[in-house]
This record gives structure tokens, C-alpha cells and sequence, in this order.
């Protein structure tokens, strides 16, 4: 019975992951699609770009509600690691995104346009390295 | 927090690893509580009390 109670948790745990990984891969795809279809596959056509968008903003709302339902069936140590590094994510995208933004207006020593996509790495390994650190911090 | 977490786990002959399947938290989370790394939540606390069939106060005690 318990045995059970355990494989029901890891593998809550593990279907939850599966299901985020899904998502974001479905995501990642259709922001491809945005990105180089137009151009490349369906040469700028209005409604099979309006559907590529619908796709990817379909796409992102269900990526978020995997993300929320993950968090959820996380135990409270892996929800406050969760939760712990995403505030230092937001954090690390506020300030970093501010000053990254202020420095192209900064004269001619900085002549780079900022681009929303350099935030997504910076977001996404700032993520990475909290839960890892958290990780090792709680092991 | 102080707890008596491992010695209460020994007593009763269980790895992290059972008392985590039974309490339906990860082995991670009870290896921090037993470090004094990560206090439980209040009904976490209630499960490992009433699993183990003693108070909440003669597990835990306020450091």
C-alpha cells in the first residue's frame, strides 16, 4: 500500500515533468514556426501567419497551466526550491533587463539594439543555475 | 528546528527512502528536515507525528 503511495508520488512527479517538457517543446516549436514561416515556408500569407500566432499563443497558455499544475504536484521542499528561484529569475530579468535596455542609449561605446530573445537565455540559465544551487543547498 | 526525525526513523527501522514513500514527500525532503536544512510545513508535521504516534513537540523542538 504504501510502496504504491510512493510510485504514485514519483510518478505524479515524473508524468508532470513530462507533460512541462511536452509543452515547452510544443511552444518552442510554434515560436519557430512564428519566426521563420512567414518568410520561409508560407511567404508572409495573412491567415497562415494569424493561425501560426494562434498556434503559439495556444501553445503558451497551455506550456503555463503544465507549469502551474508541475509547481502544484511538487512536495513543499520542491515547490520552495520552485518557487525560490523563480524570484530570483524575475529579479535577475528586472534588473538585468533594465540596465540591458538603458546601455543602448548610453552613447556609442554600446551600438547593440537589445532583443527581447537575449532576456529568454538570460531567463532561462539564471533558472537553471538557482534550482541547481538550491538543489545542492537543501541536499 | 531541532528534530528527532532520524533517531525516531531508526527506532522504527526505516530508510529516508520509506519514510518518504510514507509520509508522500520526496527522500530530498527528508534528508533536509533531518539536517535541520528545511522545516516541515504544519501538516507535515502532523503526518510525521501521527505516523510516528507521538506529539508534535517531542519531534520537533524550537531551537
Amino acid at each position: 500500500m504504501q510502496n504504491t503511495n510512493q510510485d504514485t508520488f514519483e510518478k505524479r512527479v515524473n508524468k508532470s515533468n513530462g507533460k512541462l517538457a511536452i509543452f515547452t517543446g510544443l511552444w518552442l516549436f510554434t515560436t519557430a514556426l512564428l519566426a521563420f514561416g512567414p518568410k520561409l515556408i508560407w511567404e508572409f500569407n495573412f491567415a497562415l501567419t494569424l493561425f501560426a500566432v494562434l498556434l503559439n499563443i495556444a501553445a503558451g497558455v497551455f506550456m503555463i497551466f503544465a507549469n502551474v499544475q508541475h509547481l502544484k504536484r511538487l512536495d513543499e521542499l520542491g515547490r520552495k526550491i520552485f518557487l525560490e528561484s523563480a524570484a530570483i529569475t524575475l529579479g535577475v530579468l528586472m534588473v538585468f533587463g533594465v540596465c540591458y535596455e538603458l546601455l543602448s542609449y548610453a552613447g556609442e561605446a554600446f551600438t547593440f539594439t537589445p532583443r527581447i530573445s537575449h532576456m529568454y537565455f538570460v531567463m532561462g540559465i539564471t533558472f537553471i543555475v538557482s534550482v541547481f544551487v538550491s538543489n545542492r543547498k537543501y541536499k | 528546528m531541532k528534530n528527532r526525525l532520524k533517531v525516531l526513523r531508526a527506532e522504527h527501522d526505516l530508510t529516508q527512502a520509506d519514510l518518504a514513500e510514507k509520509l508522500e514527500v520526496s527522500r530530498q525532503t527528508i534528508n533536509a528536515i533531518e539536517k535541520g536544512k528545511f522545516d516541515p510545513s504544519l501538516p507535515l508535521a502532523f503526518k510525521i507525528s501521527s505516523l510516528f504516534d507521538q506529539p508534535i513537540e517531542a519531534i520537533f523542538e524550537q531551537e
